[in-house]
């Protein structure tokens, strides 16, 4: 991957049409560059959810471009023509809960996505056990979602995330269910993997505790974005 | 690739079993209705291939001694003893009656016939043939009468001498077997009150005591009270003839119906059980339509139980083909287990039914291959929802 995570630039996004469109977005800019965390916060209502649905190829724009890596994925219509694939293999998910699926033990759930990019099976479940491993629930490879807690389930979530080694990932506010210190453990990782893996990582979040540690923090108001550096950077243990 | 409905079927196993299970004893019941019209048709070629005939002659403008009452003279049998390529024939009598034991009675059909003759029970399982010209009996296993037990046939006790196994009626019922005089006297002859009565309104007739006609009253009484019907004769052919040419020849010559095995058991299976025949088919019909609703239900709340792991599984790349499958493969396993359980209930019970439940094979294919087709058909409902599951659902907002 070269050039940037995921560069947007003037997205917009329009409901409905004549006197009853509701513009959810104006103009949106954004560059998260490989290997960069950045926050996403903003009120009710303002955006956030849209933007985080056309940047996971779930809706499309009405207007503007975003480039992945080096391939500009939409510029007034999508460039790529199988969306499915495109978030198969090239967009991580993390929800804010983490919706595994509950008949797949943690290591399937991981795995899944690589199998479903086509890998053989044995491939598949070598990269969910090492991603596993990072994130240290190795030891519950095996264990159903169901016993697992909910910190435990994030960073399988988080594993599931990087299963296909996405340029970027969307994190839909991944420590909303988890305390504190939980909530900062989530945040750790996600950076330990955007370093490590050179991974483009977006995350909307409402929580106060988490905003300090992202050292870029897009806010999103009336479906416009504003960059405000240095809410967070070198104030927090990151 | 995992199989998606396989781990999801491991996953909550206990509600997939039970869920098969009770599907399976709908199933079983449909298989039995099956097996139920299997057996009724099964009885019909056994009544037929039990009597040993290759052609059964009654009545002219009659269906048989089956489908329709016939009577007919007991000497006709000679007559047809003349005709070419008839080897042998031999009275027979059908009346299908209550048979008392003790102080129960079961419903049986009794048989009249002349030992080593057409119409005699081709084996027996226990005991032995009948040799006395009166009040023996041998009875078909079915009407649960042991060796040496005494039956009650109108004003006759009769003894148990024989047991035989799967000779029943059209009907089901099993069969009891009395010399063929024995037979005539139960289907014929009136009781005692009415032979009396009888004869006195003929004597009170002056048509029939005419004072100048000596010996007439007499003939009269005794014509009345003679007995000399039967409902049928069965006719064995020599060999390499052709037994409807036979049939032919009665028909022309002796002014009599005479009917070739194909006619009869077109007749027994094609009109005497027909109407079961569609009440069964009805059922058939009801318990797939039953079936169908269950499993469509069964699956359509699973698959909406779902919902949010299959936007998950939208979202993060897969396939509608991989989750339409997983929702088909999980219906095709419900109607897997339900098969099985159907399967072998349907076995388990089907001798205990008071009728013979013939399971086949071939139904039982046919039956695979239904309960197959219903459940895919049935999973079409629950696909439709899970393949209209908006992806972006899995996101908030």
């Amino acid at each position: 991957m070269k050039g940037f995570g995921i560069h947007i630039e003037g997205l917009r996004k329009r409901y409905g049409e004549g006197n009853a469109a509701v513009d959810a977005l104006k103009d949106v800019n954004m560059t998260v560059a490989p290997g960069e965390v950045v926050g996403l916060i903003g009120p009710s209502g303002s955006g956030k959810s849209t933007l985080l649905k056309c940047l996971g190829a779930v809706i499309e724009p009405t207007a503007g471009r975003m480039t992945l890596g080096d391939e500009v994925i939409f510029e007034d219509g999508w460039k790529i023509p199988d969306l499915r694939a495109l978030r198969r293999d090239r967009i991580g998910f993390v929800f804010q809960a983490p919706y595994l699926i509950p008949f797949l033990d943690v290591i399937d759930n991981v795995a899944l996505l690589p199998m479903l990019a086509g890998k053989p099976n044995g491939e598949a479940r070598n990269r969910a056990n090492e991603l596993l491993e990072a994130l240290d629930v190795g030891h519950r490879a095996k264990a159903q979602p169901s016993q697992l807690s909910g910190g435990e389930q994030q960073r399988v979530a988080i594993a599931r995330a990087l299963a296909n080694q996405p340029p970027v990932i969307l994190a839909d506010e991944p420590t909303a269910p988890l305390d504190s210190e939980r909530a900062l453990s989530v945040v750790r990782i996600l950076n330990d993997m955007a370093q490590q893996f050179r991974t483009a990582i977006i995350v909307v979040t409402h929580d106060e505790k988490i905003i300090p540690t992202f050292k870029r923090v897009y806010h999103i108001r009336d479906g416009q974005t504003h960059e405000e550096k240095g809410l967070g950077a070198g104030k927090s243990e990151f | 690739m995992i199989s998606l409905a396989g781990r999801d079927i491991l996953h909550s196993w206990s509600k997939f079993v039970l869920t098969g299970i009770g599907l399976g004893l709908l199933i079983g019941v449909t298989l039995t209705m099956a097996g139920v019209y299997r057996g009724m048709v099964d009885d019909a070629k056994a009544l037929l291939n039990n009597s040993g005939a290759d052609i059964w002659v009654v009545q002219q403008g009659t269906q048989g001694p089956y489908a329709e009452s016939s009577n007919l003279r007991d000497d006709v049998y000679r007559a047809l003893l003349t005709q070419p390529g008839v080897s042998r024939a031999a009275n027979v009598t059908y009346l299908t009656m209550q048979v008392r034991v003790g102080n129960t009675d079961v419903r049986a059909m009794v048989v009249g016939f002349e030992p080593g003759q057409p119409g005699e029970p081709g084996y027996l399982v226990a005991g032995r043939q009948i040799t006395r010209s009166h009040y023996e009996a041998v009875a078909d296993m079915k009407t649960g009468f042991q060796l040496g037990d005494t039956l009650r046939i109108r004003r006759h006790d009769y003894r148990v001498v024989g047991l035989t196994r799967r000779m029943v009626s059209s009907g089901g019922d099993p069969m009891v077997f009395i010399p063929l005089k024995d037979a005539q006297e139960a289907q014929f002859l009136k009781d005692n009150d009415a032979i009396l009565n009888e004869r006195a309104r003929t004597i009170a007739n002056p048509v029939l005591n005419r004072p100048g006609v000596p010996g007439l009253l007499d003939a009269i009484l005794a014509s009345q009270n003679a007995n000399h019907n039967v409902n049928a004769v069965l006719v064995q052919i020599a060999s390499n003839i052709d037994p409807e040419h036979v049939a032919s020849e009665i028909r022309r010559w002796k002014h009599l119906q005479a009917f070739t095995r194909a006619q009869l058991e077109d007749i027994l299976v094609s009109k005497l059980i027909a109407t079961s025949a569609k009440q069964i088919g009805m059922f058939l019909v009801i318990l797939s339509i039953v079936s169908a609703a269950i499993v469509a239900f069964i699956i359509y709340t699973m698959t909406l139980g779902k919902i949010r792991e299959i936007a998950v599984l939208k979202l993060i790349g897969t396939r509608n083909r991989t989750i339409a499958g997983m929702i088909l493969q999980q219906a095709m396993g419900l109607g897997v287990i339900g098969f099985m359980v159907g399967k072998t209930a349907a076995t388990v019970w089907a001798p205990f039914f008071p009728k013979f439940v013939l399971l086949e094979q071939g139904d039982t294919v046919r039956g695979f291959i239904v309960v197959m087709f219903i459940c895919a058909l049935a999973s079409t409902l629950a696909i439709r929802v899970a393949l209209r599951v908006d992806p972006a659902t899995a996101i908030g907002g």
